[in-house]
This record gives structure tokens, C-alpha cells and sequence, in this order.
């Protein structure tokens, strides 16, 4: 029953063949039994989980369901829950009870989902492979020795181990789309402001958003239709009505103009992955798409331009964890710097220091000009970049991940090439834009992902075009052997 | 050498809203610690600012208050520094494009003439919370209540070169932010706060001296004070050799003196960027247009007008519109009173007296403009006199009721019945021979003020109460 996606649970739940109360143990029981060899959860709530699967099943019972009811998701650790430690991957916040939900908890609560828990991620989202975690590396279904990619790994790894039916995660340079890429199963990061932020544990708050990963582009469509829409508590988010995603999966893709991104086809890309890429868009035009060479120039800029802006945002926003009103606190400071140094070092990794100390450094006066300005600059000139693409063709397709998933360890002292991880990735998050991410054909035994970029809010026609090719190959339907 | 002062002030209004400026939760001021403190105002993770609309048209007011550019797209920045009473870390503000640009307001120097001082920009943020270090032994306590209360801060041009022009545009802002309605102007509980930027240059001298910015200034005495004593300092630093340093300076107003707190070394560097969490502020045609129409009259208009529609001098309209609850009070007791200079007499002199004398203001006076209007009409109307009427008032204020209550009560009814009149005036003249011989028998120069005795025993006579104009009448007819 694992094996199913969230539309066929959803029929099964509704056709009373297994009720949720059923299905929520049974996920709790693969939790249990195969979490030690992934560390995919940081906290697993099962009572809670359980309340919501007998409150679900009411509701179906009532006839009152609708596609998520009685669903069993888990959410990313960044995600504020109630009464729920939201720990962010990080030790500042190992004791962080939140207060509150997030909007997209509400929403995915609202729909009728039931919460398993909270998955691993990097630290404040700050990572390519989930190995800066707190809570330790979370490792890939398919091969234990890599990394799930990240910042979203143990949500990946989750669903991709079908621990879970679907489960959020945020993307604010590929944390989505990556680790959907190396762990095999669909990503979407929709348009920025499309799910609002409330509640989601800011890092930089004028690139993130959150996002559906799941086994299918059908499940992401259902998943999306339930967390976005306008939050009047979210000043970005769009105040614009939500499409009917799942509406149009069914819609014809022939005639679609898919535009192949020229720079992300070259140099400083695997070869295996190259080749897996190129079949998954030969299968498009199968499928009657057009395939057009497109260029975005700028590109190349994207990668420095976002470990400007990236950076700068979070030093600001991560200034609140000070040790003075939650979070980590050092013991027995002896004046007010001593608690804000101690607490703070004790408190954040390596890699979330690194980055706050860049940020700092590209805001300081003097240095403004040249790095954060910049860089917004290089921003809006990769937006062009896409606005003219997009004159040009529907959607863009490419790479997701330059590799398939690495060892671990690999280049977790070489945070250079850490970041290039995300070198297809950035682009999107810089322009808004929404991406998905969808398997591919393995090269070697390991996933890979196609990721496709649409133009804003145009997130129906991106599921169309990923359900399309789901429909047509079993791709999506690979399941890591173990599990 | 002779030395020339240059000031600036940074004024900070705290907006009279509802609510704060990016949450819903309430501004009044006293409540419990913590209290009025919400996910945002704790800076919880997580949590977003969403901008308070009210917050804004009283910015726009202001700005069409002093004449100045309103901007169409303005944009929040973040002051990024540490401190535990400010929960994110950074203070929303505006940093490169204020909501409200150059503007000016005209004050009135001691020797009568105007002067132009020129606001620089107004900008919106918030307020931090207070740090409590009283009562935590060793330890600090944080009330984070007052964290993101809307506050207009307003720069001005280094235009002022004295204590006393500091003092009076400090006033005259103080004067419209209260009578637009967007700040209460309570500077001993932190509404409007004043810290000024003092600096001196040899006179002739262009260029600006180095300057120190004073704060902690909680009264317009203090402020005047404070600058005073900034100027001493620095002309004492400077004539003995030194140097003065950029430097934050406490005034400590038990001592009257001023001391440092940070040196421009020690300063943060605030790294300013737009707010991420926020859009940027744009202002349409229409929104001004909506908050014009709420404009209140303004000083300096009702000044003029005061002149005009009710005679007044100049000194009388300045007095009373000096604020919007005195000018208020005052056309209402014009109103009813009947008589506007009869009104502004009273309003000044026995009003203002009483307030004074008991430390009141005029909102919570216990005699509320209808009742002064009417007592103000009982002596247009004669039915008292203007002495009387003293009489009458001080009851008032003492709680024993309305004007005509305490008239009825107290039998102060003027006597205008001429019969009545003529016999206690009869009644006098025949009770001093003496005096009207004499008075009849002197150079016609100096009767008149002969003539003051007999109205005198006659008022004595009457407790008061005969009209003095039927007394003199009536004296003059009988003595000629």
C-alpha cells in the first residue's frame, strides 16, 4: 500500500478499502523500522498523527473527504507546528516548541492531511546534501553511502523510501528540486509568493518558497492546490486565485514548445546525467512538444549573484536567534556579549556561520555597492534572461543536478563545489519562476532528475507537461530496493 | 572668539494608531509587561510584518501638513544591530527613500521675526521595547509591549543656531503633529522625543563643526538646557586645545550636564537593505486625496483666522491656538459665550490660571467649554458682573454646579432695577455730606476720580451686585 501515490491512497480511503487510521500506523511502522538507516525524521509525532487520521476518517465516513483527506504527509523541519518542537536542522532550536503553525501546515491540516512528523533538512536550509544538520546526515534510499541532496533531504528521502505519501519542502536555490533529483521522486518549487511564508523559518526571505515533494507530478498538482493561495500575513504573497492544477493534468501537450537551455547541456555536466536528460526530451518530442535551443546568458552569473543575496538576507534574518527570548542559550553568560557570541556560535553550524559571515561582510558599509546592489542587478538581468526565453518558447527544460547523488562527505569541506550543486537550480529561485524537478531514466543505478521551469504562476501548465511523461513512462515509478 | 551654534534635531512621534505598525496587536501605553506582544512583535521564527495602513496615512498627513513631497514609492529598510530589547535584530525603518522628503515649518524668534527651518525627510519605523533594570537583581528584564510601535521620525536641516530657535521648532512640530491628531505629544511617557544634533564653528565659518548628538531630552526645558550646556562644553573642549569627537551624548537632566555614551568608533554599522519581507510603500493620487479630506485645520491657518473672524491681536490668536484643545475649548465658549474677546479674556486669564495654578490640562478641566461658555454669556448679558463672575467661577471649578446654578444659589443676580439702584445710591450720598460737598467744589478734572469712593460704598452696599455702568450713571446725574 506504500507503493501508491496520494491519488490512488485517496481512492482506496474513500472506497473504504483501508482507512486512515491504518494507513497513518502503517507509515508510523516503516518510520520505525527503516528510519535508523535513513535519519529522514527528526521528530515523528504519532499521537498526534493518529487524532488526525480518527478525525479523517470521520470526515470520509461523513462523506465530507476531499483528496488529501486522511493522507499521511510529514513536513520539514522548517515548518512551525504547534505545540511540535520546529527544530530547522538546527541546535539553536532543539528546544524550540513553536507557538504556532505555518500557513502551509494550516492549509495542509485544513485539507484533511494527517502530519507524521518533521523531517531532517540542512541546517536553517543551509546545504546541498543534508550533511549540516544537528541531527546528522540524512542518507540516499538508494545508495546509503550518498547524500539524499538537500537543503529538503530527509523529506526526499522520505518519500522517495515511501515513509510518507508526500511531504512539504522549501527551495530558495534548488532545496526542492535537488534532492528530488538525487533521490528520485518530484519536486515542484512554485512561483515566488504562490504558498505563503508565514511560519516557514525565513533564510532568504526574497528567494524561498515552499513546495509539494511527492512520488508523482498528479500528487504534486494535488498537493499544490492545498497550500497555495494568498495570506494576508505574508506581504509577498500573490493576491491572485489558485488554478485548478489537477484539472489540467489531462490537457493535450502536442504542440508544446519546450526550450532546452544551451548553458546547462555543457561543460560541468556528468555525462550519465547528459544522456539520461536527453531521453526524457527525446520522449517529449515523442509526445508531439516541439524542442527549441534557447540561451540564457547570464546563467552563469547566477550562482555568485545568489551567494550575495542568499547570504545578506540570512544574516539579517537569522539575527533574531540571540539566546534572548528562545532557542539556545549559553550557560551562564557573564555580560550581554558574552551571551550573544556564545550563544550564537554554540548554537549554529559551521555552514550557517559561514554564510551569516558572508552576508554580513556584503551588507557592511563600503561593501554594499559592489556585492549586494550588484548582485540585485545580475537578479534582474537573469529575470530578462528568462522573459526573453520565454518569448521563445512554453516551458524550459534541463538538468536538474549537474551529478547524480555524491558520497557522502564528498565536498563537505569544499563548500565551492557544495554550491554548484545548485548551479541549474539558482537561476529560478532569482527570476521567481517555478521548477519542478521529475525522475529521469537512472544513469548507473542512481536517480536523476529532469527539472522543468515555467513561466510565473504558470505552475498548471508545468504539472501538465511533468504528468504527461509520467503517464507515458515508469520513470517515477522506480522504488529504491530495502524499503 | 565668537562662536557660532548649529542644530538639528531627529524628533520621534509615536503614531497615534490603534494597533502596531506591522501587527495587530494594541499600543496602548501601561499595560502589564509583555502583554501586548504578539508572534511579531516577539519575533518569533517564522513570523512576517504586514504594514498597518492607518501608520501610513498619518505620515502622509504630516508630510501635507508641512508642505512637503509625499513620496509615490517609498521603501522599508532594515537597521541591522543587537540588542535585547529589539526581538528581530533589525529595526524596520526607512532608509534611502522616506515616505515623507523636504518640507518646512516657519517659527517665531523672540524679536518677532519668522523664520524658515527646513525638515529634511520623515520617515516610518518602529519602536524597539524596553530594557528594565530595575527589580531583576543582575539580571535585565525586557517589555517588549512598546516593540513595533509606529514611529514618524522627523529630521530637520541644521538650520537653528541657538537653544531657544531648537526649542521653538521643537514646539512648533509638537504643535501640529497633536493638532493633526497623529501623536499625543506626551513626551514624559515617550510619545514625541527630541535629540538634537550640536555643533559650533567660529562665526563666518562655512563649514560645519564636528557634531555630538544629545538624547535622553524628555522636556522643552530640557532640551534648551541641554543644548546650553552642549554649547559650553564644546566651546570649553575647543578653546582649551581639543578636539571635539562625533559622539552619542546622554543628557542627564539631574545634573544638567550631558555625557558620552558611544563614540562614532564604537557606532554599529547598521547595514541598511530593503526589507525582503516587505513591497515597497506606493502612495496614488487618491490616497492623498483621502486623507486631505480629514485634514484638520492647521495652526498657523486657524491663527490667521482667529485674527480675522474674531478680532483678536495677534498675541491673544497665538495663545490660543497655541493647541488644538485650547483653540477648540476657546471656539466653543466664543460660541456659546457670545462675545469672542470677551471669551479669549476669559479663556486666558481665569481659565488659564486655574489650570495652571492645579497643574491640569485643558482636556481634563472640570469646567468643560459649555459650562465656561455660559458663564462667559451670564456676564456678556449682564446678569453678572465681570468681578462676579470671579466669584462665580471659582465655584464652578470647585464642583457647585453650572453658572446659573451657582448664581441662583448664591443670590449673585446683578441688581439692573434702576429704582433699585437710585435708592442705595440716595441712600449713600445722604449718608456722606461731606465728600459730596467737596465733590461738587473740585477742579472738574478730578472728579472722576472722586467719583470712584461713591461707587465703591455702593458696591460694598449691594455685595457686588449693582451694576456698575447704571451706578456711575446714575452718580453722575445726581452729583452735577
Amino acid at each position: 500500500m506504500h507503493y501508491k501515490t496520494i491519488a490512488e491512497l485517496s481512492l482506496a480511503l474513500q472506497q473504504r478499502e483501508i482507512s486512515s487510521a491504518e494507513l497513518t500506523r502503517h507509515m508510523l511502522q516503516r518510520i520505525g523500522r527503516f528510519d535508523d538507516r535513513l535519519n529522514a525524521f527528526i521528530s515523528v509525532t504519532e499521537e498526534r498523527a493518529l487524532a488526525q487520521a480518527d478525525e479523517a476518517d470521520r470526515k470520509i465516513a461523513a462523506g465530507d473527504a476531499g483528496p488529501l483527506t486522511g493522507i499521511p504527509i510529514a513536513h520539514k523541519d522548517i515548518f512551525c507546528t504547534q505545540g511540535v518542537r520546529t527544530s530547522c536542522g538546527s541546535r539553536m532550536l532543539e528546544n524550540f516548541i513553536s507557538p504556532y503553525d505555518a500557513s502551509v501546515v494550516e492549509r495542509l491540516q485544513q485539507a484533511g492531511a494527517v502530519m507524521l512528523g518533521k523531517t531532517n533538512m540542512d541546517e536553517f536550509a543551509m546545504g546541498s546534501s543534508n550533511e549540516t544538520s544537528y541531527y546528522g546526515p540524512v542518507r540516499n534510499p538508494w545508495d546509503t553511502e550518498t547524500v539524499p541532496g538537500g537543503s529538503s533531504g530527509g523529506s526526499a528521502a522520505a518519500v522517495a523510501a515511501r515513509l510518507c505519501a508526500a511531504a512539504t519542502g522549501t527551495d530558495t536555490g534548488g532545496s526542492i528540486r535537488q534532492p528530488a533529483a538525487l533521490s528520485g521522486v518530484t519536486g515542484l518549487k512554485p512561483t515566488y509568493g504562490r504558498c505563503s511564508r508565514w511560519g516557514m523559518v525565513a533564510f532568504a526571505s526574497s528567494l524561498d518558497q515552499a513546495g509539494p515533494m511527492t512520488r508523482s507530478a498528479e500528487d504534486a498538482a494535488i498537493m499544490l492546490s492545498a497550500m497555495a493561495g494568498f495570506d494576508e500575513r505574508d506581504s509577498t504573497s500573490a493576491d491572485r486565485p489558485v488554478d485548478d492544477y489537477v484539472g489540467a493534468l489531462g490537457n493535450d501537450i502536442r504542440g508544446l514548445r519546450i526550450g532546452v537551455v544551451k548553458e546547462f547541456m555543457g561543460d560541468g555536466l556528468d555525462a550519465g546525467v547528459a544522456t539520461s536528460v536527453q531521453t526524457a526530451l527525446s520522449e517529449y518530442e515523442r509526445l508531439g512538444a516541439t524542442l527549441v535551443e534557447i540561451s540564457l546568458p547570464n546563467a552563469g552569473l547566477s550562482v555568485p549573484a545568489y551567494y550575495v543575496v542568499a547570504p545578506a538576507e540570512c544574516s539579517s534574518n537569522l539575527a533574531r536567534f540571540d539566546g534572548v527570548r528562545y532557542g539556545h542559550r549559553c550557560e551562564d553568560p557573564k555580560d550581554l556579549e558574552d551571551l550573544y557570541k556564545r550563544s550564537r556560535s554554540e548554537g549554529f553550524g559551521a555552514e550557517v556561520q559561514r554564510r551569516i559571515m558572508i552576508g554580513t561582510y556584503a551588507l557592511s558599509a563600503g561593501y554594499y555597492d559592489a556585492y549586494y546592489l550588484k548582485a540585485q542587478k545580475v537578479r534582474q538581468l537573469i529575470a530578462d534572461d528568462f522573459r526573453r526565453a520565454f518569448e521563445q518558447c512554453d516551458l524550459i527544460a534541463g538538468p536538474t543536478a549537474p551529478d547524480t547523488a555524491f558520497r557522502l562527505g564528498a565536498k563537505a569541506d569544499d563548500p565551492v563545489a557544495m554550491y554548484l550543486s545548485d548551479i541549474y537550480t539558482i537561476a529560478v529561485n532569482l527570476a521567481g519562476l517555478p521548477g519542478v524537478s521529475i525522475p529521469a531514466p537512472m544513469s548507473a543505478g542512481m536517480p536523476v532528475g529532469l527539472q522543468l521551469i515555467g513561466n510565473y504562476f504558470d505552475e498548471a501548465r508545468l504539472l501538465n507537461a511533468a504528468h504527461r511523461l509520467q503517464l507515458a513512462t515508469d520513470w517515477h515509478r522506480q522504488n529504491p530496493g530495502g524499503f | 572668539m565668537q562662536w557660532e551654534t548649529v542644530i538639528g534635531l531627529e524628533i520621534h512621534t509615536q503614531l497615534a494608531t490603534k494597533s502596531k505598525i506591522f501587527s495587530g496587536s494594541s499600543t496602548a501605553f501601561g499595560a502589564e509587561p509583555n502583554t501586548q506582544a504578539a508572534l511579531i512583535d516577539l519575533g518569533m521564527p517564522g513570523v512576517l510584518p504586514v504594514l498597518n495602513r492607518d501608520a501610513v496615512r498619518m505620515a502622509v498627513r504630516f508630510g501635507k501638513a508641512i508642505d512637503a513631497r509625499v513620496a509615490e514609492r517609498s521603501v522599508f529598510a532594515r537597521k541591522n544591530y543587537f540588542y535585547p530589547d529589539l526581538p528581530k535584530g533589525y529595526q524596520i525603518s526607512q532608509y534611502e527613500l522616506p515616505v515623507v522628503g523636504e518640507g518646512s515649518v516657519e517659527i517665531v524668534l523672540d524679536d518677532g521675526d519668522v523664520k524658515t527651518i527646513g525638515v529634511t525627510r520623515a520617515h516610518l519605523e518602529e519602536d524597539a521595547g524596553k530594557s528594565l533594570h530595575e527589580d531583576f537583581h543582575g539580571m535585565t528584564g525586557i517589555d517588549l509591549n512598546r516593540a513595533g510601535t509606529p514611529l514618524l521620525e522627523i529630521v530637520s536641516e541644521p538650520d537653528m543656531r541657538s537653544a531657544k530657535e531648537a526649542v521653538a521648532y521643537a514646539k512648533k512640530i509638537h504643535q501640529i503633529v497633536t493638532y493633526i491628531g497623529i501623536c499625543d505629544g506626551n513626551m514624559q511617557e515617550g510619545s514625541f522625543r527630541v535629540d538634537a544634533n550640536v555643533s559650533i564653528r567660529p562665526k563666518g565659518q562655512a563649514e560645519f563643526g564636528t557634531r555630538a548628538e544629545l538624547k535622553n531630552i524628555n522636556s522643552f526645558r530640557f532640551l534648551e538646557k541641554a543644548i546650553n550646556f552642549e554649547i559650553e562644553r564644546q566651546i570649553e573642549v575647543i578653546e582649551d586645545g581639543g578636539k571635539v569627537v562625533q559622539e552619542t551624548r546622554l543628557y542627564d537632566a539631574a545634573k544638567d550636564e550631558t555625557r558620552s555614551m558611544r563614540t562614532k568608533e564604537e557606532a554599529n554599522d547598521y547595514r541598511y537593505f530593503p526589507d525582503p519581507d516587505l513591497l515597497p510603500l506606493e502612495i496614488d493620487e487618491a490616497f492623498i486625496a483621502d486623507v486631505m479630506a480629514t485634514m484638520p485645520e492647521l495652526p498657523d491657518a486657524r491663527l490667521a483666522r482667529f485674527q480675522s473672524d474674531y478680532g483678536l491681536s495677534t498675541y491673544d490668536a497665538d495663545v490660543l491656538t497655541a493647541s488644538r484643545p485650547l483653540a477648540d475649548y476657546f471656539e466653543a465658549v466664543a460660541e456659546i459665550g457670545g462675545d469672542a474677546k470677551l471669551a479669549a479674556n476669559w479663556v486666558m486669564g481665569e481659565l488659564a490660571a486655574a489650570l495652571n495654578r492645579d497643574g491640569i490640562d485643558i482636556d481634563a478641566s472640570p469646567v468643560d467649554a459649555e459650562a465656561f461658555g455660559q458663564l462667559v454669556a451670564r456676564i456678556h448679558d449682564n446678569t453678572i458682573s465681570g468681578k462676579i463672575g470671579k466669584e462665580v467661577f471659582a465655584a464652578m471649578w470647585a464642583g457647585e454646579g453650572s453658572a446659573d446654578a451657582v448664581i441662583a444659589a448664591k443670590g449673585l443676580k446683578q441688581i439692573t432695577d434702576t429704582g433699585a439702584i437710585e435708592a442705595l445710591v440716595d441712600a449713600v450720598l445722604a449718608a456722606n455730606p461731606v465728600q459730596v460737598e467737596n465733590y461738587r467744589n473740585a477742579d472738574p478734572a478730578k472728579q472722576p476720580k472722586m467719583i470712584g469712593f461713591f461707587v465703591g460704598q455702593i458696591m460694598k452696599q449691594s455685595q457686588g451686585k449693582a451694576n456698575p455702568q447704571q451706578v456711575n450713571e446714575l452718580l453722575r446725574k445726581k452729583l452735577s
